[in-house]
């Protein structure tokens, strides 16, 4: 049975290549609204957790629940209605060598025979989101790693999908360009009230992520602010996996008063 | 995994995507415009080199076989011979090899580096099914283009024999036409075509699969881009074997 607070849910997901074991039992959800942050070191089944809510891949064992419906023994065609829902933002971008910037943003609207005047304005309205709509003729191998990683958020964001994955979007990143990928995510959450898993094992994020966040002044001006006396994060959880096991799940505080070596190892 | 099992899964595998494929076909959505864009890409782009091939071939046909055929006193039927060549063998081997070198790699490194670059990942996360999107319209180009640029190769090819026949043999070009003319009948052509439409369909579906199960990141890339090639080429010509035994027995010399 489905949690009906959860956007997305896995029960005791058990996923293994060959004699490697990805997942293990995994269970956790993610309520509508909320950002889970995933962590953990290379190899432990962070990105593999996004492809199995997309249905890129199936489970060995257990339930994948999105949106409430059990998609775990779903076709490909019934994946396709789906995944509508649901905005993926790749490591690298992913973007489509052979189509330019306008033509990436707007792919899944010409998919779906969309007319021309409306992908237009879509399409300037989210590179304006991802303040890039200066390289809108631009094609990918023109652009830099940030600005493809920006482009990859403004194509996930067509079609305003509640829920978004995010591939270690800030990997390889300056601090710089990082910061402003992170503050993509936290518009998106707090005034989009998107749900996310956000895949990273970098500190920086985690604290922007867990400690910031954003408002509209009476100007219509963004603001980040830091959690504080005013306000405490509710809708940001955290999540460590280590050898295909969740073993953490909490807020920030409560990580990094965690008395796990592996945690105290990571946090240091 | 050993050798025998891999094989047998590598056709398992290659015999789902041909199913895929095929279902996918009876359902929209349908992509026209990448079917047109890949037949100019796939196989406008190959028409200089199936030209530069055809010409040399039949010339060098002519020119081989010309001392032969004076030893005989039949001269006369160099045209016939070339002609002959070309439309049953030389003409479908040499254009599918020629595809196989230029298209199926080319299939192959751009599938391989999609999929490693997450691309194709991507587009199922778009809500678009990459077999129908990428892979269809290159079988569908390739099988409709490869018959199309043999008859080309043929035709060049004949005109390559004329040429050398002329200038070598001092054969007369009236001689040499007829005799070519003698050889083209509809069972020559029926078999002619067939053969490459089914190489077509091999260079395509083995670009296809060794792109789509591309791994080891550009290292792998590269692997997959020999493998096709290397295995169309040795499909073709093994099939081509087959389908002229076929195509003698069911066409050409019925008993």
């Amino acid at each position: 049975m489905a949690n009906n607070h959860y956007a997305i849910e896995f029960q005791d997901v058990s996923l293994a290549f060959g004699d490697r074991i990805i997942l293990d039992n995994v269970s956790f959800g993610v309520r509508y609204g909320e950002s889970k942050v995933v962590m953990g070191g290379s190899g432990t089944g962070k990105s593999t957790l996004l492809r199995l809510v997309l249905g890129l891949l199936k489970p060995d064992a257990g339930r994948i629940f999105v949106d409430g419906e059990d998609i775990t023994d779903y076709r490909e065609e019934q994946m396709m209605k789906v995944r509508s829902k649901i905005g993926m933002v790749f490591q690298e971008g992913a973007l489509f060598d052979s189509l330019s910037v306008y033509d990436n943003v707007a792919y899944r609207l010409r998919e779906q025979k969309v007319p021309e005047d409306d992908i237009e304005a879509v399409v300037l309205r989210m590179l304006r989101f991802v303040d890039l709509e200066d390289a809108i003729d631009k094609m990918p191998n023109q652009l830099s790693g940030g600005m493809r990683r920006r482009v990859g958020i403004a194509r996930a964001l067509v079609g305003s999908p509640k829920i978004i994955l995010y591939d270690e979007p800030t990997a390889g990143l300056d601090p710089i360009t990082a910061r402003t990928i992170c503050e993509l995510a936290l518009k998106l959450r707090d005034l989009e009230d998107v749900s996310s898993i956000f895949v990273t094992h970098r500190l920086q994020d985690i604290e922007v992520l867990s400690s910031e966040y954003v408002v509209r002044d009476d100007f219509g001006n963004l603001i980040f602010e830091h959690e504080g006396d005013k306000l405490c994060l509710v809708n940001t959880k955290l999540m460590m996996l280590k050898d295909g096991d969740v073993i953490f799940s909490g807020t920030d505080e409560e990580m990094r008063q965690s008395p796990d070596p592996y945690i105290q190892k990571f946090l240091s | 995994m050993n050798l025998i099992t891999r094989g047998i899964l590598q056709i398992q595998e290659i015999t789902l995507l041909v199913w895929r494929v095929l279902r996918g076909m009876l359902r929209a959505p349908r992509y026209w415009r990448e079917m047109v864009q890949q037949m100019d890409i796939l196989g406008f782009g190959s028409l200089v080199i199936i030209l530069l091939t055809g010409f040399f071939t039949g010339a060098v046909l002519s020119l081989n076989t010309a001392t032969t055929l004076q030893k005989f006193g039949v001269q006369s039927v160099a045209g016939q011979l070339v002609a002959t060549s070309l439309i049953r063998e030389l003409g479908p081997v040499l254009t599918a090899l020629m595809l196989a070198g230029r298209v199926g790699s080319g299939i192959a490194a751009e599938l391989g580096s999609m999929l490693v670059s997450e691309q194709i990942d991507a587009m199922r996360a778009l809500g678009t099914d990459p077999i129908k999107k990428l892979v269809t319209p290159r079988i569908v180009a390739l099988v409709l283009m490869a018959p199309t640029l043999t008859v080309i190769c043929d035709m060049v090819g004949v005109l390559g024999g004329l040429l050398a026949a002329i200038t070598f043999q001092g054969q007369a070009t009236s001689v040499y036409m007829a005799s070519a003319r003698e050889a083209v009948n509809y069972n020559e052509i029926i078999g002619g075509l067939v053969k490459p439409t089914v190489f077509g369909f091999i260079i395509a579906i083995i670009g296809c699969y060794k792109g789509l199960s591309t791994s080891g990141g550009t290292v792998g890339v590269g692997r997959s881009t020999t493998q096709s090639v290397v295995a169309s080429s040795i499909l073709i010509i093994a099939v081509d074997f087959l389908l002229s035994k076929v195509i003698i027995s069911l066409l050409l010399d019925p008993r």
